[in-house]
């Protein structure tokens, strides 16, 4: 087992073991590069995963405490759940559904795209589809993405029967059971997907892409990694020059540590990563670490979601297999005539009957709710995911009135829907409704979105250091060895489900950080 | 059915506080499932009444007909374990009860079901119903009995996960072609 010295200041120091940060760690370890990844959570494993939603969630999600404001309906359901995010070795990897998009060409170009919209500070990505296009194949690859490389796709459980007729008789075009991250046959040295059908409480067979089982052991065996659980990071430090110099954290039992670094990386997910940002302020850097611009926190994205269920006479199961098992593509363009901009996509979701009860419509009680619960077998279900706007009032700050098991400020998120993301969200709604409708639902229902799963933008990238936290790379505008590896560092939301770029974004910069340590630039 | 004690021995030792019941669909399937249709549940803090009280607020909360009392009382179980731990909720639960009996002007058990959910909507957003409620939402159809009367089939792992249990059954629609779902892999 590899180990590096607190005061070894060769080391990169990568905090969050994610689809960003574990990603990250492999790259560089494969380059010969010593990492240090700082993991808050304890790690699992498909052996101890837990097929049951609730003791699953225990073990698995991010429970410290956080606080909401804002117009979204997540701040009155939720009030201390903003995001369903996990805290354990491998991060969301452990939770994630699977699906594996690349983001449209035009959605890099939001602002041009799309023109001005009031309350929402629109920009483009400060790279294009084309830049990415090379490291999206390297991690569809890596990944095993279904329908890329020559992989067949999965098989479609009934709830994609269902999606898939009424799709078709709707008109819809482009219906599959999509590309996900997911072993359709076996795949190096991990098996095919038995469709179990908890994919969210972490695949115990390992067919589902996971940092944990894959690019963490990978970096293990180059011996350039070591990876140190339950250390929790409270603060970033910096040297005389204004350059990160340490992270210091809590480790297992509790004692603080500070590692040395030559760069650090935070990939915390966008609500941890801006508030480490924010508690790492000094005098050099008075409103926060790279925060020069005001920007760190700001933009916080969420996309705009919803579910719709729907009921039927005859059993549907939804349960069975692959949770997001198929898509729905046709309304992911940009079609202003719609009412909105941006698209979205539909993609099948269940829910076991511990989350029904909890997230079919929080809070209610009462015979009308009852009776959908009673229709549990006989339900079809899809989850909305679609471009949410960039808003600087939609943002992370510390909450100075709540703080942690270190005396830290906690984070607050909060979040006002756009009128786009209300028009987007109707709209889709009613499309969905219509596509079970289409196949004889006797009742459909709109459930309100879930705790936050695609959290983004919270420090974005952008071309100048006045609109963002970092550059195209994700390295901070302010200091030039700190980067940001995670979903914070989107410009904008786009339509897709986040995670095979973040990753395609952790192996861009991979590369750049080598050739950065070589030319000693950092 | 381990959170539990369904079976006769202890149901007649019924020592200390204990609610007890008796499965009334017989062809259910959780009846179908227990040793016997008698059920006990001891009690740590909460008193034999106070627990039929709050019983009958769940099952008006949640209210599924043919459900036996014994899912029920799996909740009331929750709620009695987390007064034992918290003399804070004991308060609030046992203030809450007799507030029920008062609204309810004598026995909140017996009084008409109009007038309990009446009463119910009232109290919503109050400390003791939202302690209740967001209990009951949990424990109720996160066990073992609840999935079996819901009909959903749990942890699928042990049994190989759906690949070959039906998790493409269904009959009713038409497959769709197999450029849009693959075969499974042999």
């Amino acid at each position: 087992m590899t180990t590096y010295q607190y005061d070894d200041d060769s080391v990169v120091v990568i905090i969050g073991s994610g689809a960003g940060g574990g990603t990250l760690a492999n790259e560089l370890c494969q380059k010969g590069v010593p990492v240090v990844l700082l993991e808050a959570g304890k790690r699992e494993s498909p052996a101890t995963f837990i097929n049951d939603e609730w003791p699953s969630f225990s073990q698995l999600s991010w429970s410290d405490p956080r606080t909401t404001s804002g117009s979204w309906r997540i701040a009155r359901d939720f009030p201390n759940l903003p995001a369903w995010i996990c805290k354990t070795v491998g991060g969301t990897t452990t939770h994630w559904a699977g699906a594996s998009l690349r983001l449209q060409e035009h959605e890099f170009r939001a602002r041009d795209t799309y023109g001005a919209i009031d309350g929402a500070d629109l920009l483009d990505w400060p790279l294009t589809l084309e830049d990415l296009a090379p490291y999206y194949a390297r991690a569809e690859d890596k990944m095993g993405v279904t329908r890329t490389n020559d992989i067949p796709g999965l098989p479609g459980n009934n709830n994609f029967k269902v999606m898939y007729n009424g799709a078709t008789k709707l008109g819809y075009q482009h219906c599959s059971t999509g590309r996900m991250a997911i072993n359709s046959q076996p795949r190096h040295g991990r098996p095919g997907c038995q469709q179990l059908g908890f994919c969210f409480q972490g695949c115990k067979m390992g067919a589902k892409w996971s940092t944990l089982y894959t690019e963490i052991p990978a970096a293990e065996a180059t011996g350039k990694l070591e990876l140190r659980t339950q250390a929790q990071v409270l603060r970033i430090e910096h040297d005389a020059r204004g350059r990160a110099s340490a992270v210091v954290y809590a480790d297992a039992n509790g004692q603080l540590q500070r590692q040395k670094a030559r760069v650090v990386a935070v990939a915390g997910n966008a609500i941890e990563t801006p508030r480490m940002l924010l508690n790492s302020q000094s005098s050099l850097f008075p409103q926060g670490l790279a925060n020069g611009s005001g920007t760190v926190g700001r933009y916080y994205m969420r996309h705009t979601t919803g579910s719709v269920f729907a009921e039927f006479d005859e059993p549907v199961h939804f349960y069975r297999g692959t949770i997001m098992a198929g898509i729905i593509s046709d309304e992911v363009v940009h079609r202003p005539e719609r009412g909105f901009a941006g698209g979205y996509e539909m993609e099948t979701l269940s829910l076991g009957l511990p989350f029904m009860a909890a997230f079919f419509d929080p809070g209610a009680w009462g015979r009308d709710f009852a009776s959908v619960m009673d229709r549990y077998t006989h339900l079809a279900g899809m989850w909305i995911v679609g471009e949410d706007m960039p808003r600087p009032t939609n943002r992370i700050t510390l909450n100075d009135e709540v703080r942690d098991a270190w005396g830290l400020p906690v984070a607050n998120v909060h979040y006002d829907d756009h009128p786009n993301d209300q028009a987007m969200r109707e709209h889709a709604y009613r499309q969905g409704e219509a596509v079970y409708q289409a196949v004889g639902a006797t009742r459909t229902h709109r459930l309100p979105p879930f705790p936050s799963t695609h959290n983004l933008g919270s420090c974005r990238m952008s071309a100048k250091e006045s609109d963002g936290v970092c550059n195209g790379y994700g390295q901070s505008h302010e200091v030039a060895n700190l980067f940001i590896s995670d979903g914070s560092q989107f410009t904008t939301s786009a339509a897709e489900n986040p995670t095979l770029t973040i990753v395609s974004l952790a192996i861009r910069q991979a590369d750049y950080i080598a050739e950065q340590l070589r030319t000693r630039a950092v | 059915m381990s959170e539990m004690t369904l079976n006769r021995r202890r149901f007649l030792q019924g020592a200390g506080s204990v609610l007890l019941g008796t499965l009334l669909f017989v062809n259910g399937p959780v009846a179908l499932a227990a040793p016997t249709h008698s059920w006990s549940l001891p009690l740590t803090r909460l008193s034999g009444d106070q627990a039929e009280r709050l019983l009958v607020m769940v099952r008006r909360l949640y209210p599924h007909d043919s459900m036996e009392d014994a899912v029920y009382a799996l909740v009331v179980k929750e709620l009695d374990s987390r007064a034992a731990a918290d003399p804070g909720v004991a308060e609030l639960l046992a203030s809450g009860v007799a507030t029920l009996d008062r609204e309810a002007g004598g026995d909140w058990r017996t009084a008409e079901v109009k007038r309990q959910l009446a009463i119910l909507g009232a109290m919503e957003g109050q400390p003791f119903f939202t302690q209740v409620r967001s209990v009951a939402v949990v424990a109720l159809y996160s066990n073992e009995l609840a999935y079996l009367h819901f009909g959903y089939e749990g942890a699928s792992y042990p049994k190989g996960g759906y690949l070959h249990r039906g998790f493409n059954d269904l009959s009713w629609l038409p497959d769709p072609p197999v450029k849009a779902s693959p075969k499974p892999f042999a």
